[in-house]
């Protein structure tokens, strides 16, 4: 077992009654990336607050590589290893990128070795190394007030690594950047990753989606789940903290939905007829009345995202029954319509991902025969 | 190899750039040291001298607030606190067995204990720099300890002056109240204060004092201090979280500016003659912040420019038009904050350099889209596509 960076148990902090965390449990093993989403006011970056030493915890503990966080300095807190980045860029504005970073990069914080030490070469190759990582040596000479907001978002990344630290918080890092940088910003973290452990708060899915390994939901103050992103965004409790109701079908339902709208966007083309398809055949799975499928129906084209990876969904259907119901349905998705009247209604897209679903859900042979058939049939009359 | 060459090449304009200061200040250093007492009758020196001690208090709440950002409207106190330190041993030049004169009248016959270390020359010179520098010290670790800054710390600092202020007023028996320590009739090394000699001898000391406190300045403002000074005024947050205690620099960058105004009150109360508690009168510590504020924050040679511009500009005001100093100087501070925020000296640096070169024909204004000539990236990019048709050659 790795060992573990940051433990965290029955964390409590309450402000004037208000609960911000509320008896959260986490732990996050060394050289992990983690992702921690929540909706507004979930408490996540009061989280980070506790753990830099912003905040003191009303109860509960705070250990980093096994040391208690409580009644530390936020500065000895960095100077353990901890760096931090905050929601809105916070540079120097009146320094140069350089110096920003050389600033950040000084490894004798006390108040006389500013004063008396001469920088050591070392830093000067560091702060140049960085200028390089976040591509901003062109402007190193510059202030940093004349930087973009994403150049900015950048420099304090960089700033952070100059610490070297063993523990990166990154706060919302793309808030506000065009994609372009989002995704750069996502590589740069990605890269960082590679030798230091990363919590990274964060709305945008997409993003989320592009660097995410294990995520951490956050809710009320206390962890609602964690999982890999497939996982999360299938359990019914994430969406019901996302979309603000429960959604009536349960999480293998979830799944077999996920798994019809992949097939249907195999052709990277959801087609009405799909949509109808998928959602008609699944609310008369689930619902018995007639009133209770077209409510469902309503509901469930919600939950028709885009696409997702089947391969880990797939394994999560249990019994033979489910898997039955899923290639049933795929197969009636993938022929109900196709792209032009020309071609095929099972086009060469749809008919690779339809291979290698049947591949996954490992039926015999004669049962996806058999359900073929059925469905054939079902078409014709 | 390109950023080899840039480097050094950026070295050496560094070091020009020193050189070229370095022969200023030392030419100033000589007009003012040399020059002008031989041009300028001795009224109008000692007004230098004094003008030019109010400069160096000027570049200690440079220091304090242009660069950490830290308002503080109770310099009044380190300055009266040098002021009166230097006042005490000049009260003790006496015969054997007496006391300065005022204390019989107030039935004193006993020397309070504290006025003794200032029989002695070498122990007043160490305190008028060190009392000012431990309370300011003191004072400044109890409020940044507890995280106190912005318009709190500003009112703090004008509330322990107004404290010092009644303190010094009430205390006859100590340091005569209100009527203050006259200087002017004592002896310093066997010489009248008052008398020319001495007083030239005062103003080279304050010359002096002016250029190694600008160069003590310029040393701390300079280099990883004073960048961390300038990121504490930035954003304190940032700093605590990048490891730095902020309190520290604090303290210390606030006990220096304390001792900073005890050296200026030192030298000013010799060359008035007098010292009295109303140098701790709040008006007059704001007043402090207006100088630096006309001549420029965040720039040393601003405070020193804004000191010697505005009390000139008083002294040449009062002289004809005795009631209009004080509208002058209110609408000066409004000027200031709204037409020049960033002083005189900031406004040259930002805007009125390039307009002066223009206007001189040294260098063509702009008329092109500006960010293509001036943009770091693209001059990168044109640096290395010249370097790539070079080899190309």
């Amino acid at each position: 077992m790795a060992e573990k960076i940051l433990e965290i148990d029955n964390l409590t902090v309450n402000f004037d009654g208000f609960k911000a965390l509320n008896n959260l449990n986490f732990s996050m093993d060394a050289g992990e990336l983690r992702v921690i989403i929540g909706p507004n006011g979930a408490g996540k970056t009061t989280f980070l607050d506790v753990i830099t030493g912003k905040v003191q915890p009303t109860e509960g503990t705070v250990r980093f590589k096994g040391k208690n966080l409580r009644k530390i300095a936020e500065h000895h807190i960095s100077r353990l290893g901890i760096g931090r980045k905050f929601q809105t860029p916070r540079v120097y504005l009146n320094l140069s990128v350089r110096e920003n970073l050389d600033l950040a990069c000084n490894r004798q914080k006390n108040v006389f070795a500013t004063l008396f030490q001469r920088p050591p070469a070392t830093d000067k190759r560091n702060v140049f190394g960085l200028l390089e990582t976040v591509g901003l040596t062109a402007k190193a000479d510059l202030k940093a007030d004349l930087l973009s907001h994403g150049e900015k978002q950048r420099l304090e990344i960089g700033m952070l690594v100059a610490q070297s630290p063993e523990l990166l918080l990154v706060d919302e890092p793309v808030a506000g950047l065009t994609d372009e940088e989002t995704e750069n910003v996502g590589n740069l973290l990605l890269a960082l990753a590679e030798s230091h452990s990363i919590i990274v708060i964060e709305h945008d899915m997409e993003f989320v989606r592009q660097i995410a390994r294990q995520v951490t939901v956050l809710h009320q103050g206390s962890v609602l789940c964690e999982g890999n992103m497939d996982r999360i965004q299938n359990d019914p409790r994430v969406i019901e903290v996302y979309l603000g109701q429960v959604p009536s079908i349960g999480e293998k339902e979830m799944i077999m939905l996920r798994i019809a709208a992949s097939m249907a966007w195999a052709d990277g083309n959801i087609a009405t007829e799909e949509i109808d398809v998928v959602l008609t055949r699944l609310s008369r799975q689930f619902a018995d009345d007639e009133q209770q499928q077209k409510e469902l129906q309503h509901e469930l084209r919600d939950y028709l995202g885009s696409k997702v990876a089947i391969a880990d969904l797939v394994p999560q259907l249990e019994t033979v029954a489910e898997r039955e119901i899923v290639l049933k349905l795929s197969y009636e998705v993938i022929s109900s319509s196709a792209r032009t009247a020309s071609e095929d209604l099972i086009n060469e897209e749809e008919a690779i991902a339809y291979v290698n679903l049947i591949k996954l859900l490992e039926l015999p042979a004669e049962t996806v025969k058999r359900l073929e058939a059925e469905v054939q049939a079902m078409s014709k009359s | 190899m390109i950023n080899l060459d840039k480097g050094t090449v950026i070295k050496r304009q560094k070091r020009r750039k020193l050189l070229i200061e370095g022969i200023a200040i030392a030419a100033i250093g000589l007009v003012l040291c040399l020059l002008l007492p031989a041009i300028l009758p001795a009224f109008r020196l000692k007004l230098l001298g004094r003008f030019l001690s109010l400069a160096i208090v000027a570049l200690g709440i440079d220091l304090i607030w242009g660069y950490t950002g830290l308002l503080s409207l109770g310099h009044g106190i380190f300055f009266a606190l040098g002021g009166y330190g230097l006042a005490m041993h000049l009260k003790l030049q006496l015969p054997e067995g007496q006391i300065p004169d005022f204390f019989p009248l107030y039935g004193v016959e006993k020397l309070p204990f504290f006025w003794y270390p200032f029989y002695s020359f070498p122990v007043t010179l160490i305190a008028i720099v060190l009392v000012p520098t431990i309370v300011a010290g003191l004072l400044g670790y109890l409020v940044f300890r507890n995280r106190i800054k912005g318009v709190y710390f500003s009112i703090l600092t004008q509330a322990a002056l107004l404290v010092f202020f009644n303190f010094f007023n009430g205390q006859q028996k100590l340091i005569n109240g209100t009527n203050g320590l006259k200087t002017d009739t004592d002896t310093l090394f066997g010489m009248v204060v008052s008398s020319s000699g001495m007083q030239l001898a005062f103003y080279e000391v304050t010359v002096l004092s002016v250029l190694i406190i600008y160069l003590l300045c310029r040393w701390l403002t300079s280099g990883r201090f004073g960048r961390i000074l300038i990121a504490i005024r930035d954003d304190e947050n940032r700093v605590r979280f990048s490891g730095y205690d902020p309190t520290g620099f604090k303290v210390l960058v606030f006990a220096i500016s304390g001792g900073i105004a005890g050296v200026a009150g030192a030298l000013y109360t010799v060359q008035s003659g007098i010292i009295t508690p109303s140098f701790m009168e709040v008006a007059f510590s704001i007043e402090m912040v207006i100088w630096v504020a006309v001549g420029g924050r965040g720039t040393l040679i601003g405070a020193i420019i804004g000191t010697l511009l505005v009390t000139f500009a008083r002294t040449l005001l009062s002289e004809q038009f005795p009631e209009v100093w004080l509208f002058f100087q209110g609408a000066l501070f409004l000027l200031v904050v709204t037409v020049l925020p960033n002083g005189i000296v900031g406004w040259v640096k930002s805007w009125g350099w390039e307009k002066l070169r223009s206007l001189l024909g040294l260098e063509e204004p702009m008329v092109t889209y500006p960010s293509l000539e001036k943009d770091p990236l693209v001059q990168q990019e044109r640096e290395e596509l010249e370097s790539v048709q070079d080899n190309q050659r």
